[in-house]
């Protein structure tokens, strides 16, 4: 029976269709209907919201934001990621699960709870680093840490950092053991060897942990709600907001399926890209 | 003076004891195989010449020297690894040039010598294909002259053909050993296999639980095995009235040991016979000749020339 697969995947596909294909398609209608103050909601057919989104410079520099926030977390994800999933894996049988399982622990806790935490360190005269660095005379006033935009990033890096880690990590056990050892008896020092040899062959994990941490990144809502709040708002935010407080849902929806395109388009084009690249030396 | 020596060289990994006071002297030039079976601290030897590992006691001298002193990137050893440990995402140009990069050696030069030296190992036309793009056959000749353009003073290789199917295993054998000929450079084999030993070496030494049970050249090791392990290790044996014969010398005679055949196996240029005696199995190998043989069942005489 030829159709027999497809059968087979019909109640999976009819849930993922009622779950996810039905509410975004919607959503994209949602985006061309029209809105006011006092009338509402209005099932029409107008550019309105969308106009708005590509023309108001307001809107421009949430995305700008989002994308810049997303950029530097990816990259600071990377720096230290790398490095981290390299050292874990070079330590020794029980301290290497050990480490391990403290980088990945923090999976195990809510976005929110992790967040708040940040909040509690670094929140404004209360929190309990600033408190601590001002009174020991390191600095005058507060690090600014709330709604800013190193606050968001720095909470977000530490959230997402996992990921990058358990990529990176799953490129270096595909690395031959002896490989290092190979390069160090043609005369390479640690640093070349890390250069020349290890970093091109976990490149394709870092790449990869980076795609995935650069979509979380832009798409994250509990971290930039909570340290950035209203004051600085990211794409995610802004349309929370444009549903929940302005109750301007068709502006809302443009701004969402705005960021579900472009997050598509720079993660499918960043894929092609790695894949090309490496395809014909890893296969 | 001997070119390599190494003088009471042991190992410890916690109690377990992996190499146990080794004492070995290599001449230039020469091919010497440290057999035998896992565990024997065959590998251990041959990291603690690398560098890869640090020896519990004893002394590594080439030509006099200290090796223990130089650090394993300073030691200008090639070594050949099991899993050959090619640089992915290099071609074999670059993975052969990468050698003498760090050495400094100017461009020009460098080009120069990795093509000579992937000529020699037959890869000519493959510089710039990527590893993967190649058979485990053409990567080892590649992890092959990686180790030999850098001119190595010794040459050490580590199960270097174990990943390879029987019949490319016999040609790389015969290849490899034309290819140390040729460059006359002073080589190191691990191996658990002893025809690969035998076949390549100019002597062997056996090992077992860290020590060298027998050193000698390998028809000497094969025909006067100093002790029983080292007989048993090097081809199959046979304990019969006390004394051990190797399964070719034995022959059907009309007089003889009484037996009667188990088993014949046929394997292309010889028969495998295994023949119940009253002193127990024996096994026998008879070339083939193309003469009828005894079939199973059939009661036969064995007989051997004393020793």
């Amino acid at each position: 029976m030829k159709s027999a697969p497809y059968l087979l995947s019909l109640p999976a596909l009819l849930l993922f269709g009622a779950i996810v294909i039905i509410p975004l398609v919607m959503t994209v209608l949602l985006s061309f209907h029209d809105w006011g103050q006092y009338k509402g909601i209005e099932p029409v057919f107008v550019l309105k919201n969308w106009h708005e989104v590509f023309t108001d410079s307001y809107f421009l520099e949430m995305f700008w934001r989002t994308f810049r926030i997303a950029f530097f977390v990816t990259l600071l994800a990377a720096v230290l990621g790398a490095p981290e999933a390299y050292i874990l894996n070079r330590m020794k049988s029980p301290w290497r699960g050990l480490f391990l399982l403290v980088i990945l622990g923090p999976l195990l806790i809510s976005v929110v709870a992790r967040t708040l935490g940040w909040a509690l360190l670094f929140g404004g005269n209360s929190g309990l680093i600033n408190k601590a660095l001002v009174s020991m005379g390191l600095i005058s006033a507060p690090l600014p840490f709330m709604f800013t935009e190193t606050g968001v990033i720095v909470a977000l890096t530490h959230v997402l950092m996992p990921y990058m880690v358990l990529a990176v990590w799953a490129a270096l056990q595909r690395l031959d053991p002896q490989i290092e050892n190979a390069a160090v008896a043609l005369g390479a020092g640690p640093f070349t060897v890390l250069r020349r040899i290890v970093l091109p062959q976990v490149m394709p994990g870092i790449l990869s942990g980076a795609i995935i941490v650069f979509a979380l990144a832009a798409s994250a809502f509990a971290t930039p709600a909570i340290i950035g709040g209203r004051r600085l708002k990211v794409a995610s935010t802004l349309a929370y907001d444009e549903f929940l407080n302005t109750l301007n849902w068709p502006l809302g929806a443009a701004v969402a399926v705005l960021l579900l395109v472009a997050l598509v388009a720079i993660v499918v084009g960043a894929s092609r890209l790695v894949e090309r690249r490496y395809a014909q030396v890893f296969g | 003076m001997a070119f390599l020596s190494l003088e009471g060289l042991s190992k410890h990994f916690g109690t377990h004891v992996a190499v146990d006071g080794l004492t070995l002297a290599v001449e230039k030039g020469e091919f010497v195989s440290l057999l035998g079976p896992s565990g024997c601290g065959k590998t251990t030897t041959l990291q603690m010449i690398a560098g890869f590992v640090e020896p519990s006691g004893g002394a590594i001298r080439l030509e006099g020297r200290d090796l223990l002193a130089v650090k394993p990137a300073k030691r200008g050893l090639g070594i050949v690894f099991q899993s050959y440990a090619l640089f992915p995402h290099m071609t074999v140009a670059e993975n052969v040039a990468f050698g003498l990069e760090m050495q400094g050696v100017a461009a020009a030069e460098r080009t120069r010598r990795v093509g000579e030296t992937l000529e020699l190992v037959g890869l000519g036309t493959f510089a710039g294909r990527y590893p993967r793009q190649m058979s485990g056959g053409q990567q080892q000749r590649v992890a092959l002259a990686r180790a030999l353009v850098i001119r190595p003073q010794i040459l050490l290789l580590d199960e270097p053909l174990s990943n390879l199917d029987a019949k490319l295993r016999e040609e790389m054998q015969i290849e490899l050993r034309q290819i140390q000929r040729t460059v006359g450079t002073t080589t190191i084999l691990v191996t658990h296999d002893q025809a690969e030993a035998m076949a390549l070496s100019d002597r062997l030494v056996v090992m077992n639980h860290g020590r060298a049970e027998q050193i000698g050249p390998p028809h000497e090791a094969y025909e006067r095995p100093a002790t029983p392990f080292v007989a048993s290790f090097l081809g199959r044996t046979n304990l019969v009235n006390g004394t051990t014969v190797r399964p070719e010398k034995i022959w059907f005679a009309t007089s003889g040991l009484a037996g009667k055949v188990r088993t014949r196996i046929f394997q292309g240029n010889h028969w495998l016979y295994q023949i119940e005696t009253a002193d127990g199995l024996v096994t026998v190998i008879r070339q083939n000749t193309g003469e009828a043989m005894p079939g199973e069942g059939e009661a036969v005489h064995l007989a051997w020339a004393a020793t």
